[in-house]
């Protein structure tokens, strides 16, 4: 293992933290979306706004992460994904756009119907940027992108294995985000909402079930070499994936609280370590090695001192924030 | 990668410019000059609001410390919006500059990896900081915005690293178009990183502090001269006034170092044809066919502020190769944004002058009403004098992207049609800046009539669950 392979390794972790963390906040867009009119969906949608809006900030920042070491620890790499994926990185950008403004406006603005239109932007771009961002990984992992750039502008992004992409990264969000908010409501004694909020777990984990089953014959055609590292050296990644699935919803039926955020994590962990795996030692299809498409090494270093860096500062903090934000221990002092 | 970007004769050798070009350009300039308005406010508005919040505290100041807490709020909304702006940006540079990012991403990146980092303090710290209020001990409360403050600092310095690097480029091996060797210290203290961040630092301070100021002036003119609209005015007032002076002075620094090290640029700020001394300082005027027109000119004046004397020889533009010398078009917006900058900068600086004579002879807070007019749009007279500033250097390196390394032409895309997305972008940025406006006047309104507790920002603490059947009372 170089220290490319180093690099890569510290950037994917930022991959997979996005996953959770992002994706959890995608979910609760997702779920704010299905909530219903203004008055069914007044209790969910506060839910959503009461357990992302301390984090969903930092959360969002995993994404910049992403991107900065991408350009500058692989920028032959990044590239050749933004000339050839730049349609699903514009919708993406959208997306991000809409959403951040949406939710920030929404909680400041006093009347329904601007409540309800940036509500809407918000919950809607929850959809969109995550399908963009799925079905980007999609393209990348079956190998549409060439390591020249400008590859084909439409397919390399609606082909099958990035529908695929998109669809899984949308319900994952989506299951997540249910498990997360079924444990919020639980903090909030609302045992109403936390029903709710299980119920749409199991929902979730269900289609996530059907779609990945589907995915496998999406990707023996579409993307044999994927599905083939997928079921050989990724297959005890899927293998957990699918268990923390099935124990997940085992324990939502069943009402059980205890490690259920961290089960539902650990499966879309294993399903995005698998996707890395899967890759592994590449960064574009099968034809970009890590090490070719490196930056010098004094340029690796400094990222993995920012790294390390991180790990030291970001992470403890971020660790304080989420204790004061999920315990409530910031709710007012009497 | 089959794109080679150096040597220069190579690229060179590529005929005119690439249809991509203008809009890229377009969209790149809109989008990071509508960011641009909004880094202020991260950078000082977070200061101002912890010198309330001190003052409150120090002295139990109860209109200190409701104007930070609003300031908070403030900065918030703002913070959301720069943070969701600056995302974009940093996704325009891979799809509109994939030349640069690919060929130069191993040291142009590299700042950012830092500025990420600044940037996720940041991010964290404002969250635990909003939620504080009334809910943390007051002083560990206190304590928990001061990272705010530093992040947005480092962060600030860190892209403008990027930026300066971009003007001076260096602390790199290139062999065959690719970077194979990078010096890191070289890259992020490049000749220009000093003086471009501490002007930018101070540019931001001065419009932070106007805008802040120009708020609660045009509240004052609408009559309301509580203490509240005095402190609000004076803190933001007093900040910037400081800031001035030191501005105009380093500014002047900054002008003397492009001169020494970025003569293209210098050429094009002074709108100057051929090289030569005893060069008159042009006010206005415009460049045409190469020869200066309608300008106002102050004899020997360019020539002794550059070098102190009037026989100070200045490079003209006939002294760049005739291939990468920047059009008329850009010699003449260059040398008249860096006098909008200057102008603007005097203006400033006389209505501190102004406040400072006012106070002298009525020894209170002034509440002239012409004063306070000018005091009220000094806020907007800062952004139009930030944003010169940023034509001034953006517009001042072109053709080049990288000086010297990569044009511009070459670091453009050339997928797509950029001229839907531009306007695509411009509509949407319009609606996320409508967006801001109405959401500050709805706080700033909500605050008149309802007080100061419900208004709920981005990251802020939430209202308690309505009474209703699922719902729990929050505890």
């Amino acid at each position: 293992m170089n220290l490319s392979d180093v690099v890569a390794l510290v950037m994917f972790v930022g991959v997979v933290a996005y996953a959770l963390f992002g994706g959890a906040d995608f979910g609760a867009g997702f779920w704010d979306l299905t909530a219903g009119g203004a008055e069914r969906g007044k209790n969910p949608r506060h839910l959503v706004d009461l357990s992302i809006g301390p984090v969903w900030e930092a959360n969002h920042t995993w994404l910049i992460y992403c991107l900065v070491m991408l350009w500058s620890g692989f920028p032959t790499a990044f590239a050749a994904i933004t000339t050839t994926l730049y349609l699903p990185l514009v919708l993406a950008a959208l997306g991000i756009v809409l959403r951040g403004a949406g939710f920030a406006f929404r909680k400041v603005s006093v009347r329904t119907p601007q409540q309800r239109l940036n509500g809407t932007l918000f919950a809607a771009s929850s959809v969109l940027t995550p399908y963009c961002f799925g079905s980007i990984a999609g393209g990348i992992a079956s190998g549409r992108v060439p390591s020249g750039g400008n590859g084909d502008a439409v397919t390399s992004w609606l082909n099958p294995t990035s529908v695929l992409g998109g669809i899984l990264a949308v319900v994952s969000c989506a299951y997540l985000a249910a498990f997360y908010l079924a444990t919020a409501a639980h903090r909030l004694d609302d045992a109403g909402l936390e029903r709710y909020f299980r119920h749409r777990a199991l929902l979730a984990g269900a289609v996530a079930g059907v779609v990945s089953i589907a995915g496998i014959f999406v990707l023996r055609t579409d993307a044999p070499r994927l599905f083939h590292q997928l079921s050989h050296r990724g297959l005890p990644l899927m293998a957990l994936a699918a268990l923390c699935g099935i124990v997940g919803m085992a324990g939502a039926r069943l009402g059980r609280r205890a490690g259920r955020r961290e089960i539902a994590a650990l499966a879309i962990a294993a399903v995005v370590v698998g996707w890395g795996v899967a890759q592994y030692p590449f960064l574009l299809g099968t034809h970009l090695r890590i090490h070719e498409a490196a930056a010098p090494d004094t340029t690796l270093a400094v990222l993995l001192g920012v790294a390390c860096v991180a790990a030291l500062i970001i992470l403890p903090s971020l660790i304080l924030l989420f204790r004061l934000s999920g315990q409530g221990r910031l709710r007012a002092r009497t | 990668m089959d794109r080679v970007s150096h040597p220069v004769s190579k690229a060179l050798a590529a005929v005119g410019d690439p249809s991509q070009l203008l809009p890229a350009r377009e969209q790149m300039a809109f989008t990071l000059g509508f960011h641009i308005i909004l880094v202020p406010f991260g950078v000082a508005l977070t200061a101002l609001m912890l010198i309330a919040h001190y003052r409150g505290l120090r002295h139990g100041d109860g209109d200190a410390l409701r104007l930070a807490r609003r300031w908070s709020k403030v900065a918030a909304v703002l913070f959301a919006v720069g943070a969701i702006t600056g995302t974009v940006l940093s996704f325009e540079l891979g799809i509109l500059w994939p030349g640069l990012m690919g060929d130069y991403g191993a040291a142009f990146g590299m700042p950012f990896a830092v500025e990420g980092l600044f940037f996720f303090l940041e991010a964290i710290f404002v969250s635990i900081y909003l939620y504080g209020w009334n809910r943390l001990p007051p002083w560990a409360h206190f304590w928990t915005g001061v990272p705010v403050v530093l992040a947005s600092l480092g962060g600030a310095a860190a892209v403008i690293a990027a930026n300066s690097w971009m003007n001076q480029p260096g602390g790199i091996t290139l062999r065959d178009g690719h970077v194979t060797a990078v010096r890191p210290l070289r890259v992020f203290f490049n000749g220009a990183f000093w003086y471009e961040t501490v002007h930018m630092l101070l540019a931001a301070y001065i419009v932070a502090g106007f805008t802040v100021a120009g708020v609660y002036a045009a509240g004052m003119l609408k009559g309301r001269r509580d203490r509240h609209h005095r402190l609000g005015f004076l803190i933001g007032f007093l900040v910037a006034a400081a800031a001035i002076p030191v501005q105009i002075f380093v500014g002047d620094t900054v002008a003397r170092q492009v001169f020494q090290d970025e003569p293209a640029k210098f050429a094009a700020i002074e709108l100057l044809p051929a090289t030569g001394d005893h060069v008159p300082e042009n006010l206005g005027g415009f460049l045409v066919d190469g020869k200066v027109r309608y300008g106002l000119p102050v004899p020997d004046m360019a020539s002794i502020l550059a070098g102190f004397t009037p026989s100070t020889e200045i490079k003209g533009l006939e002294a760049i190769p005739a291939e990468v010398r920047p059009t008329d078009r850009s010699v003449t917006i260059v040398h008249l944004a860096f006098d909008v900058m200057v102008g603007t900068t005097f203006l400033m600086f006389g209505l501190v002058l102004w406040f400072a004579w006012l106070w002298w002879r009525g020894r209170t807070m002034p509440t002239n009403r012409w004063f306070l007019r000018g005091a009220a749009v000094s806020g907007l007279v800062a952004v139009v004098c930030l944003e010169s500033g940023w034509v001034v250097t953006e517009v001042g390196r072109q053709p080049w992207t990288v000086v010297g390394l990569l044009l511009t032409r070459q670091a453009v895309t050339t997928r797509g049609n950029l001229w839907p997305l531009f306007g695509a972008t411009v509509a949407l940025y319009a609606a996320v800046g409508i967006g801001a406006v109405l959401v500050l006047r709805g706080m700033a309104r909500h605050w008149r009539t309802a007080g100061d507790e419900t208004v709920y920002v981005p990251y802020g603490p939430e209202q308690p669950f309505a009474a209703s059947g699922t719902a729990g009372e929050e505890r």
